[in-house]
This record gives C-alpha cells, sequence and structure tokens, in this order.
C-alpha cells in the first residue's frame, strides 16, 4: 500500500505531499502522522503540499483536522506551497483553515515553525524576555 | 410589364441620388465633422446602385427576399460604421428616411394617376421602412459591441497587481466588485504572490463605490485565500461612508488587518517586514 513518507529533522516533522490524496492516504497520513509525534516528541510539522492540485472538502478538513491534533499534542503545523487554485477552492468550500499556519514555501515555514518553538522555548524558561534573540 | 415605379426610378438613377444628396445636405443634423460630403456621396452612391439593381417586380413586395441580401449588407457596413463614429440614431435614421423621401419624390414627378402613385408609393415606403428596421438593429448592435468591448477592457485593467516593495503587493481595487471579479481579483493576486514570493498583500479598496454584506464576503474570501497562501493581507482604504455601512451591516472585520490609507498600510507592512524609512539628510548627517 501507497504511504506518505514521514522525514524527521531534529524537532522537526517533514511531510512531503507528492502524489494528489486519496481518501484512504489522507487517513493513513493522519493516524502516522499523530503517532510520529507522540514517538518523537516533536515540536513542528511541516506540511508540504505544493504538489497538490485538486483538493475536496474531506481533503480539506484532514489538513485541518491534522493540525488541531498536533496541536493539542503540543506541536506546531505550518502548510506550506499550496498552490493558487487550491487556496481559492478551499476558501469556496467555505474551510480557511483557521487554527493552520501557512506559508509560501519550505524555506519561510521552517523559519516560521523555528521562530514560534524558540518563541514557545524561551517562554517557558524566561519569563521576562519572550524574545530570545 | 415591368412595374412603372421600378422603371421610373432606375432610369432617373441619377436624379434620385442628386435629390437625396440635396435632402441630406439640407438637413440641419448634417455631421460635416464626422464624415465629409465626399465620402457621404460616394457611401450613398453604392447603397442606392445596390438597391436600384435588385429593385424587380418580383421583389418589390418582399423586402426580406435574397435579392436585397447585398442592399442589407451595405446598410448593416454603413450602420455599424456609424455606430462607432459616433454618429446619433436620429442622424442614422434621417439618413436612410431621406433616401425615401428622394424616391416618393421623383415618382411623384414621373406618375400622373394618383391611384397609381398611391400604390407605388406605398410600395417605396414599405420597402424603404423595413430598410430602416434593418438600420436600427446594426446600429444598436454596432453600439452594444462597443459597451461589450469597453466593459472587458474595464474588468481587465481594474484589476492590477503592483509590486509596491520586495515582498509587498498592492490591488488597487476599482469599482463595484462583484462575484466574478472577485474571482479575477484572487487569482491574479494569488499566481503574482507565488510568482514574486511576496510575504504581505495590500487590498485597497478605495476606489470601491460601497461596501454591502455580499462585497464584504468576497474580501473577507479574497483574505483567507491569501492567508492560506501563507502570505498576510491588508485592508486599505477604508472610508468613514465605508466603516459607518460595515458596522451598520454588522459584518465582522475583527481577524482581518484594516488601515484607512495605503500609507498607513504600507508603514504596517514595513513593520511586518521590520523595515525603516529614514531620511536621507539624517543618514548624511549622522555620518559626518
Amino acid at each position: 500500500m501507497e504511504k506518505i513518507p514521514i522525514l524527521r529533522m531534529g524537532d522537526l516533522l517533514l511531510v512531503t505531499i507528492q502524489v494528489d490524496l486519496y481518501d484512504r492516504l489522507a487517513e493513513t497520513l493522519e493516524s502516522d502522522l499523530v503517532l510520529m509525534i507522540k514517538k518523537t516528541g516533536a515540536q513542528g510539522v511541516l506540511i508540504d503540499i505544493s504538489a497538490v492540485s485538486i483538493i475536496d472538502s474531506f481533503m480539506g478538513r484532514i489538513i485541518g483536522n491534522i493540525a488541531t491534533m498536533s496541536k493539542i499534542m503540543d506541536a506546531e503545523t505550518v502548510v506550506v506551497g499550496m498552490q493558487p487554485a487550491v487556496a481559492i477552492t478551499l476558501v469556496e468550500l467555505g474551510l480557511p483553515l483557521n487554527g493552520v499556519l501557512s506559508a509560501l514555501n519550505v524555506e519561510r515555514g521552517m523559519e516560521l515553525l523555528k521562530g514560534k518553538i524558540a518563541l514557545k522555548g524561551a517562554s517557558f524558561e524566561d519569563d521576562e524576555d519572550g524574545y530570545p534573540e | 410589364m415591368k412595374n412603372q415605379s421600378i422603371k421610373v426610378l432606375q432610369g432617373k438613377k441619377k436624379h434620385v441620388l442628386e435629390t437625396w444628396m440635396k435632402f441630406q445636405l439640407s438637413d440641419e443634423s448634417l455631421r460635416e465633422d464626422l464624415m465629409s460630403n465626399e465620402e457621404l456621396r460616394i457611401q450613398s452612391e453604392e447603397l442606392l446602385d445596390a438597391f436600384l439593381t435588385n429593385l424587380k417586380d418580383d421583389t418589390i413586395d418582399d423586402p426580406k427576399s435574397s435579392a436585397f441580401e447585398a442592399v442589407v449588407d451595405i446598410l448593416s457596413g454603413i450602420s455599424i460604421s456609424r455606430a462607432k463614429q459616433g454618429f446619433t440614431p436620429r442622424e442614422t435614421g434621417i439618413y436612410i428616411f431621406s433616401l425615401k423621401d428622394a424616391l416618393l419624390n421623383i415618382l411623384q414627378q414621373e406618375i400622373k394617376d394618383p391611384q397609381e402613385l398611391y400604390v407605388q408609393s406605398l410600395k417605396i415606403n414599405k420597402l424603404i421602412d423595413s430598410f430602416g428596421v434593418v438600420t436600427f438593429e446594426t446600429f444598436i448592435k454596432g453600439r452594444e459591441e462597443v459597451i461589450l468591448r469597453q466593459t472587458d477592457e474595464i474588468s481587465e485593467i481594474s484589476t492590477p497587481v503592483i509590486r509596491v516593495w520586495d515582498g509587498i503587493l498592492a490591488l488597487p481595487i476599482i469599482g463595484t466588485l462583484d462575484s466574478s471579479r472577485t474571482q479575477v481579483v484572487m487569482e491574479s493576486l494569488l499566481q503574482e504572490i507565488v510568482e514574486t514570493g511576496s510575504s504581505i498583500a495590500i487590498l485597497d479598496i478605495s476606489g470601491v463605490p460601497a461596501v454591502d454584506s455580499l462585497v464584504a464576503q468576497h474580501l473577507i474570501k479574497t483574505v483567507s485565500a491569501t492567508r492560506l497562501m501563507g502570505a498576510e493581507c491588508i485592508i486599505s482604504g477604508i472610508r468613514p461612508e465605508i466603516a459607518q455601512t460595515v458596522v451598520h451591516l454588522g459584518i465582522d472585520l475583527s481577524q482581518v488587518i484594516t488601515k484607512s490609507s495605503l500609507a498607513s498600510a504600507l508603514r504596517a507592512a514595513f513593520q511586518m517586514l521590520q523595515l525603516t524609512v529614514v531620511k536621507k539628510q539624517r543618514v548624511q548627517s549622522i555620518t559626518e
């Protein structure tokens, strides 16, 4: 069976979706990713959907679900590289994915995640100054 | 036997043209600024030629007959070109109806029997009237083409995406925002975000005459789509009236960054990108 690889990069998990998602694949990804977060204790998840050209309401919900699940497991999720057509479709479907962070490309997404994680770490260690830099 | 009026008119072609030209030139509404007299003469002669050549016994009662196709073609051409040149419908109408005057004038001179004159006049009247209808139809069609082209042009030129700074795009929206335009706006904005890698987009709505709940919904959609792409969207150019209507309609814009002018939106964008604008003199005085 096809599977979407989940790569570990330090504190982060990297998911690149290279094929058009179908329902079963998306569900597998959802459960795999939650397991992986638990196993690695990852602080952030980066999902690259630049190769996804078709999306429906189910897939939109799965992405939203993944973000919410990661959040309650204390990992931030960033969706990167969404294509304009996909963004328009999601908005028209009434799924603006409010809880999900997004970034234009992997590089920006990585920066965003690192910033978030640093912020979180800093607020635990140093209550006076939220900005570590 | 050949119809009497046909014989008369075909024989007196030159005379008809002269009379027609006289009528046209004597009319007050003649537009010499749009068309010279020579041009008008050539145009009229061509039309009259086609008309008289095709005027036969079997066609005089039937303006829709295929024999008059050439006439209708010439008329349509004249009518459309006149619509584009900016003639009024009245002027175009007078052009074709003065031909009727000329034809009837000649008939009156040539046919002495009142009964026959009445019958022939009626026939010519009917024929020219139906040509008049064709003229108006094509005239209006010509005008509509102009309007359609302008509408297309407006929707094309009214959604330019401007790169105001490295990483900052601005999109001034001018005119009412309906769903088809929102689609164009959204697509061109998102495409430009991908191409330039910009992280901030400013939607300037100072050119939008009124914001109702539908327009607001379209705006919110655009903002959401921009966010999904990973860029931030600022709405600027909120005029006092717009602020009033938005609040009165109970539209929630709290999720959206809004600024009153493009300048303040640009300032906010600079702040987000951690850029500062500094006066040149001050920099010099520090370095000196």
